[in-house]
């Protein structure tokens, strides 16, 4: 339960900084972008200051044998700088272009009551298992593929 | 137009990057909000959903701890329509599943690591962010 509760209030103080930031509002994020226009250049600051305070404060982390709740940290495994990768941050930009919402700011907005980071939120979760689904499906049709070209005779 | 922010901004970039590094400390995981909410979707194992609702629930209780300091609920502005809206968030949740991580995972706790990746794909949605941006104000002029 305490474990619980850790992760719970570790979640506020990310939601809280989140909204402190403006990073929650769609129209301080765009002008963020809109250096042509009414160009706002806060959400530098906030990237400035989460780097900072992330990349002294890992360090210190992972000199730990592990975390205080787990047997080991859990970071990604993956190296490769591919399509996925590329085309995936290409179409997550549009996305984030067009509505201002990226996960980190809606999921705190969410909680403010209005209908707009609702409609956003089932959207993105659709778009999220969409997708899933459909890799799935393409890589099963490549690995039966693959079965059927193993089955065929030497000659 | 929003007001520039500078210290305000700054702050709340040290309470991310502080939770980022607590959450480390503490479960051993990134703070990648899209990775947090791709892990609850089917199929993934229901041993490993606690932490994640958790961490999700506090972030939604945010803005209700902020209106007990302040007096009031944050104000945020959405300068679109809902359609738009919605095909903004199908488009989004379509390249995070190939990317793999968004502002805060890559962004955030993959450049503070300097993985190549998270420095590659961030790169890669902001650019596009800004040109979505300049083209949806400045060649249609929304």
């Amino acid at each position: 339960m305490l474990r619980i509760f850790t992760v719970f209030a570790i979640g506020l103080l990310f939601g809280l900084g989140i909204i402190v930031s403006g990073m929650a509002n769609p129209a301080k994020v765009l002008n963020f972008f809109d250096v042509a226009g009414t160009w706002d250049p806060s959400l530098a600051f906030v990237m400035g200051g989460a780097l900072a305070v992330t990349a002294i404060g890992y360090r210190f982390v992972f000199r730990m044998p592990h975390p205080f709740q787990a047997n080991a940290f859990a970071l990604p495994a993956i190296k490769a700088i591919d399509l996925r990768l590329v085309g995936g941050a290409a179409v997550f930009g549009v996305g984030w272009g067009l509505s201002g919402f990226c996960p980190g700011g809606v999921i705190p907005a969410l909680g403010i009551g209005r209908t707009e980071p609702a409609i956003f939120v089932a959207a993105l979760v659709v778009g999220m298992m969409a997708a899933k689904a459909f890799d799935a499906s393409r890589s099963a049709a490549r690995h039966s593929a693959l079965e059927r070209h193993d089955a065929l005779p030497e000659n | 137009m929003t007001e520039f922010t500078p210290l305000l901004s700054a702050l709340g970039g040290v309470m991310i990057g502080l939770a980022a590094v607590l959450l480390m400390a503490f479960n051993g995981r990134i703070a990648g909000i899209s990775g947090i909410l791709g892990g609850l979707l089917p199929p993934s194992p229901a041993s490993d959903r606690a932490w994640r609702v958790a961490f999700l629930a506090g972030m939604v209780a945010a803005p209700l701890a902020y209106a007990v300091f302040s007096g009031g609920m944050p104000e945020i502005q959405v300068p679109m329509s809902m359609p738009l809206l919605a095909v903004g968030g199908l488009i989004v949740g379509s390249g995070l599943a190939y990317s793999s991580g968004c502002t805060s995972g890559h962004g955030v706790c993959g450049i503070a690591r300097l993985s190549p990746r998270s420095i590659v794909a961030t790169l890669t949605f902001m650019a596009t962010t800004a040109v979505t941006v300049f083209i949806v104000r400045h060649v249609f002029g929304a």
